[in-house]
């Protein structure tokens, strides 16, 4: 930690004054580390001064070797950070074991094993039959694809080595790797911002920042572990593209931004945010050439090629979200336009061109805008969808939609979530974005615009805080690089001072006036700097043999930043404590609180380890024990793992794609035995599995969850009413609960003979009260197992009633021809 | 009436005159009757019996069934004399066909000394290739170390093993009752050889005895029914027994097992053990309460099962168990000097009917298994069967892959088992690793004896994927620094 930012100091340095470096004898070690992004030529170069430096140690090293020898200790660094990025995140296989995490991640797992099994054409063709009974789900084309295939081309690649690892391995292990890649897409992005030295920074801290392990320990095989690499990687690609204005590089940039869309619903905020950057140069007056290769073929190509991928398709063009994309593709059209007729008319002729244009062109503009607004207004949700919707509203969910409030991730954070995922981050991006306006070039400014609306984002949904990650890593690595540089250069003008300072001051004050103007030449040596990136051998000579000459000029410019030597030692002291802390709290984060596989759960009493793994007792059973065809009714939360691990149908799962079919789960949920029973049965239900945590004081159980049932069962059947389940507005359990709630199929399945457990009080350990009814049975339904710890309840549904004896004469005859009209499903 | 059926049928069919002298004067009974045997009988045999059965008689014959667990364990002393004229090599067993079936394993051991200085000395015992008795009856042969002479008697004892033999009865039970088991048998037992006093003793898990079929003299003295004695029997003597009793052990039966044993020459030997386990008792009936179960555990699904026992090898390591879906984090292993114990609970407790897949996996020090025979072959020295106690598999397959490039491998198993040779890949293999599988049906855990697999193996193949590895690394820092040195560049 103490030596990355330290060897960033010299890095910057080098960027600033074009390629060129400073040295000092005395310093060697330090600048030994020196790096820079020009790959050069190690052996044909560095012959020569090696042996010079090997035997008069008093001679200045060349710069070649220090170029190399920086390099390779650049290139070390990131592979430490990549093994520190992926180690950090083993700690969920370490304390509990190589398995896929949570819900979504199952789901993803097992359509990585059907990839597998069955091949890309049966993959985008998949109808899966055995969710959201009886309507099945088009798998194929309502998924992203990017993070299974990504698995699936692994898996295809290790077994091609006959290195037989299994699928479940390839997937618990795939978010670690990304995360690797996403720290060294975070290294290239920030290096094409502010430098290597910024870069390392930003990536060590990319690689455990805890928010963004939250989503990828090893085995949370979710979208975000590949999309976050993704996201940075586009952005990199298209900052790559606007400092060097290669098509090369934009090409790429869209390929990343297809890879993107292939891999998360998020991408929008990159079609969305890079318009923003570049309606922003426009703006500020930054248009160039190289702005309009980084934007006109990532909109063109990226949207011929999002439109490939299934589930996005035609809304590629058609829905609001990318409408930004468009506009700003028209305005930078028309603004390529105008400062090309500028550059060829005289300024009196562009003058009254003009003022004809924006006339004749405003109306035309009023026109096409109104007819699409009319166009977008006539659509019930203004074409945006409900997610991106409650976006732009934080309020619009909770008012209309449930189903989206009702899942905790969606709901916006606290304050103390902040610090838990960002920790101290969140302190240093302020100084990162001060960094980025000294000066501002057009990269800078695209990572505040990152930083300010992912802020925004994450202040909405918790889980877009995984989008703020990079932003505050990238923007941190800034500021500690530069606050690193300023103190090392402090400590070094002191050190550097004693023995040579009369050098120092003669030339100090010589260069003391050239320094502004050295600023703002800057951005433009970048340019070159950065153009010069693959240079062909004659033009990396010419550069090494200029080395030289800026190296002056760099011992003059650090003269104005230099600290008073005692601060800078304390205040690198303090920072290096900051990094510490960081340190300490992501990896505690990693280790405690990020890393429980949701699915077992553990404790420590006075007695040892508890493992409490009734889920999969209970996914084990079903799959074991069930017919094959039989089906399964649970809340939703539980659909994707009974899929996975039971293999059994689900009427409702994690994808909550039907609104009115997720409803009617609730509804039977809170609806009396009776009446559940009918509505189970008309869905050809055989089993009913319930979660219940009050004998273990498990608190994420079905009863806890149980208003959103009613909630979203009442959204689409008006007979359920809140209301009805609620004492004076509380949510209770107690005697005192209202009988609708007593009798609801939720409460007597989760309490069914609970109180012969604790000798007759029925005391729930999560709702920390006596349950209100105690003694009742059920009549149709039948409780076929119940997990070691009660965790899970599976129920069967009894079968219809056989008619009383004295009746049955009289129906036989009739129920025969009728019962068998009667009991067809409507669905078969 | 089976008696005199038996022998009605013998002489319908054999051949051979001194037969049918003997035979004659037993048999003087309706002809009716064998005019039906005989429409019922299948002439498929062409050859005869060998060594006249007739000239062997057993003189006392004991047998002891065991049905404390679902694998039945019969033990069955034989005093066999010859009374022919020519020394007898072979002695005939036979086995009515429903056991046969279930016949597990069979084995025989002369009983040699006297009383106090009892030797037991092994016995060959194979399928006899004489043509089937009556009703089907099978035979096996034993054969005998010296050939019996004229008027000298033997001691034999065999051991036979039979599986799934016990037939749940209710065949579904409620999670509060207990498992109560038919057990079909004879009173008598069945030979070839006329037995002039036997007894058959069969004991039982508990005292509680549904109902027993009496075939006088017959007692019940607590555990243990006795049948007998019988004075002189004449060959092929019948008296089906029906035996109704109340048996709780737990009926585990592997349905199939894959036993994966991977030889690494670095070291160690890798074991994988797939599972595919079900309660084989009375089928479960209704709704299982977990209340019941936890509070009343005397009483309710008593014949289910929660834990089983595998021995492992001493010096075992890295051990796991798991299933399709992750660990299943309810085990114990115990090592000591001598064994290894992991005492494993399946994810829910069995109840009859329930089935439950899993794997074990460990790892063993190649030293204690594998071994270099004197011409210069290795040879592995590993244990056939399943390692849970008390078990039934109903297929094995070993799988014994061994490392590349090892050539001609051969199996040395004691008894007889189906054989084929595969190649699997894994970790960079190019030409793929030997594969000798060994499948065998109706395993028990008296199975679990050693078998050998010799194989050719050169040392060098050892270095053939660190070479491989380091070549190709090698390959890119050599492709890396020429990328560095070429100038590939179309600008000039």
């Amino acid at each position: 930690m103490g030596i990355i930012p330290a060897m960033g100091g010299p890095m910057i340095e080098q960027r600033r004054t074009g390629g060129g470096a400073m040295y000092k004898s005395s310093l060697c070690l330090l600048q030994l580390t020196d790096s820079n992004d020009i790959s050069i030529n190690p052996k044909k170069h560095t012959l020569k001064p090696l042996m010079a430096a090997s035997t008069d140690s008093t001679a200045p090293p060349s710069p070649i070797l220090r170029h190399a020898s920086g390099n390779i200790l650049a290139f070390f660094i990131l592979l430490l950070i990549g093994v520190l990025a992926f180690s950090i995140r083993l700690f969920s296989v370490i304390k509990y074991e190589s398995v896929i995490h949570e819900f979504d991640p199952y789901f993803n797992y097992r359509v990585t094993q059907f990839l597998i099994k069955n091949g890309i054409y049966d993959f985008w063709n998949w109808f899966d039959d055995r969710t959201w009974y009886p309507l099945g789900r088009v798998i194929g084309g309502t998924v992203y694809p990017g993070l299974t295939l990504t698995a699936g081309m692994m898996w295809k690649v290790l077994h091609f080595l006959n290195v037989p690892l299994s699928v479940e391995t390839v997937c618990v292990f795939t978010a670690p790797l990304f995360s690797a890649f996403a720290a060294w897409a975070t290294y290239l992005l920030t290096k094409e911002v502010k430098g290597a030295g910024a870069g390392l920074t930003a990536a060590v801290l990319l690689a455990m920042v805890p928010s963004y392990i939250s989503r990828s320990v090893a085995g949370s095989y979710d979208n975000e572990a590949v999309a976050i690499f993704a996201l940075i990687f586009t952005f990199y690609l298209y900052i790559k593209t606007l400092n060097t204005g290669s098509l090369f590089y934009a090409t790429l940039n869209s390929i990343a931004y297809f890879y993107m869309v292939c891999s998360w619903g998020g991408y929008t905020f990159i079609i969305n945010i890079i318009p923003m950057h570049v309606l922003l140069c426009i703006v500020t007056g930054r248009y160039s050439s190289r702005l309009y290769i980084a934007y006109a073929p990532l909109v063109v190509l990226g949207t011929l090629l999002a439109a490939l991928v299934p589930v996005v398709g035609f809304n590629a063009v058609m829905t609001s979200e990318h409408f930004a994309s468009f506009l700003v593709f028209i305005i930078i059209h028309v603004v390529a336009l105008a400062y090309y007729i500028k550059g060829i008319l005289s300024p009196k002729m562009f003058k009254v061109a003009a003022t004809l244009v924006v006339s004749v062109g405003l109306v035309l503009c009023c026109a096409v805008v109104a007819i699409l607004i009319a166009v977008v207004a006539s659509s019930p949700t203004k074409g945006w969808s409900g997610r991106s919707l409650s976006l732009l509203d934080p309020t619009y969910a909770s008012k209309y939609i449930p189903i989206i409030a009702s899942v905790s991730e969606h709901q916006p954070p606290t304050w103390p979530s902040y610090f838990m995922d960002i920790n101290v981050l969140a302190f240093l991006v302020p100084a990162g974005i001060i960094a980025c306006f000294s000066p501002l070039s057009d990269a800078s400014s695209f990572v505040i615009l990152y930083i300010v609306m992912s802020v925004y984002f994450s202040g909405v949904m918790v889980r877009l805080m995984l989008v703020l990650a990079p932003a505050a890593c990238i923007l941190s690595g800034i500021a500690l690089s530069e606050a690193f540089d300023v103190f090392t250069r402090s400590i070094k003008f002191y050190a550097s001072g004693t023995s040579e300072k009369v050098q120092n001051e003669a030339g100090g004050a010589a260069s003391a006036s050239t320094l502004s103007m050295q600023n703002n030449v800057m951005a433009t040596d970048k340019k070159e700097d950065s153009l010069k990136e693959r240079p062909s051998k004659k033009n990396k000579k010419e550069e090494k043999e200029n080395v030289e000459k800026p190296s002056l000029k760099s011992q003059t410019e650090k003269r104005p930043l230099v600290l008073p030597v005692d601060t800078a030692v304390l205040a690198l002291f303090l920072t290096v404590l900051l990094g510490a802390f960081y340190v300490i709290h992501s990896v505690w984060a990693a280790a405690e609180a990020y890393s429980a596989p949701s699915i077992v759960l553990t404790t420590h009493s006075h007695d040892g380890l508890h493992v409490f793994d009734d889920f999969r007792e209970a996914y084990a059973w079903l799959s074991h024990n069930t017919e094959v065809d039989d089906k399964v009714a649970s809340w939703w939360d539980y659909g994707y793992q009974t899929t996975a691990m039971a293999n059994r149908t689900v009427i409702v799962d994690n994808n909550t794609w039907n609104n009115t079919h997720i409803a009617t789960v609730g509804t039977a949920m809170s609806s009396p035995e009776k009446a559940a029973w009918e509505i189970f049965n008309s869905l050809d239900v055989k089993y009913v599995l319930v979660v219940f945590g009050g004998l273990v004081g498990y608190p994420s159980d079905d009863i806890n969850k149980f208003l959103w049932m009613v909630r979203i069962g009442g959204g689409v059947f008006p007979h359920i009413k809140e209301p009805d389940y609620l004492r004076d507005g509380e949510y209770r359990i107690d005697s005192k609960a209202t009988p609708t709630m007593l009798n609801s199929l939720m409460y007597k399945l989760s309490y069914f003979r609970f109180v012969e457990t604790d000798g007759g009080k029925g005391y729930d350990r999560v709702r920390r009260t006596e349950i209100g009814k105690k003694h009742f049975k059920l009549t149709h339904f039948e409780e076929v197992f119940t997990t070691q710890h009660w965790m899970v309840r599976i129920y069967k549904l009894k079968p219809e009633r056989n008619r009383i004896r004295g009746k049955t004469k009289k129906y036989r005859s009739k129920s025969r021809r009728t019962g068998s009209s009667m009991k067809k499903n409507p669905w078969h | 009436m089976f008696r005199r059926l038996g022998s009605i049928l013998l002489l319908l069919r054999e051949k051979t005159k001194v037969n049918m002298e003997v035979f004659e004067a037993r048999s003087r009974s309706t002809l009716i009757l064998s005019i039906l045997v005989l429409l019922s009988l299948s002439f498929r045999s062409s050859s005869s019996l060998s060594s006249s059965p007739s000239e062997l008689q057993i003189l006392s014959a004991e047998r002891r069934i065991d049905l404390a667990s679902h694998i039945i364990r019969v033990v069955l002393n034989l005093k066999v004399q010859n009374d022919g004229e020519s020394p007898a090599s072979n002695v005939l067993l036979a086995f009515p066909p429903s056991q046969v079936k279930h016949l597990s394993l069979i084995q025989a051991s002369e009983l040699a000394g006297k009383k106090k200085k009892k030797s037991l000395q092994p016995l060959d015992v194979k399928p006899s290739d004489h043509a089937d008795g009556p009703n089907g009856a099978k035979f096996f042969s034993i054969s005998l170390r010296n050939p019996l002479s004229t008027g000298g008697s033997v001691s034999i004892e065999v051991s036979y093993i039979l599986t799934q033999s016990l037939e749940p009865f209710p065949v579904e039970i409620s999670q509060s009752e207990p498992q109560l088991v038919l057990y079909r048998d004879g009173a008598l037992i069945l030979s070839p050889y006329a037995i002039k006093q036997q007894t058959t003793v069969i004991r039982t898990p508990t005292t509680k005895v549904e109902s027993f079929t009496r075939v006088e003299p017959s007692t019940q003295m607590r555990t243990e029914l006795k049948y007998g004695p019988y004075q002189d029997q004449p060959p092929f003597s019948y008296a089906p027994i029906l035996v109704h009793f109340e048996n709780n052990n737990p009926f585990a039966v592997v349905e199939e097992l894959v036993r994966e044993i991977e030889i690494s020459h670095w070291g160690y030997l890798q074991i994988t053990e797939h599972y595919k386990l079900v309660h084989n008792g009375a089928r479960h009936k209704g709704g299982f309460s977990r209340v019941e179960y936890q509070s009343r555990p005397s009483i309710s699904g008593v014949s289910s099962f929660k834990h089983l026992l595998a021995r492992l090898p001493p010096r075992v390591h890295s051990v796991y168990y798991r299933d399709n879906i992750g660990n299943i984090s309810t085990s114990h292993l115990r090592t000591s000097y001598s064994k290894s114990e992991l005492e494993i609970e399946p994810r829910y407790p069995l109840l009859g009917g329930w089935k439950a897949t899993f794997v074990i996996g460990y790892v063993l020090p190649l030293q204690d298994f594998l071994f270099e025979s004197d011409d210069g072959k290795r040879y592995l020295n590993f244990s056939f069967g399943c390692p849970i106690a008390e078990t039934v598999v109903n297929k094995i397959t070993n799988k014994v892959v061994l490392p590349e490039g090892s050539k001609n491998p051969f199996a040395v198993v004691p008894f007889s088992v189906e054989r084929h040779a595969e190649t699997s890949y894994s970790y960079l293999d190019i030409v793929g690793r030997p594969v000798v599988v060994l499948e065998k049906e109706n395993v028990v855990p008296e199975h679990n004896s050693l078998f050998q697999v010799y194989y050719d193996f050169h040392p060098m193949f050892m270095l053939a994927e660190p070479l491989m590895l380091t070549s190709v690394f090698f390959f890119l820092f050599v492709a890396a620094v020429a990328y560095l040195h070429m100038d590939i560049s179309i600008r000039k």
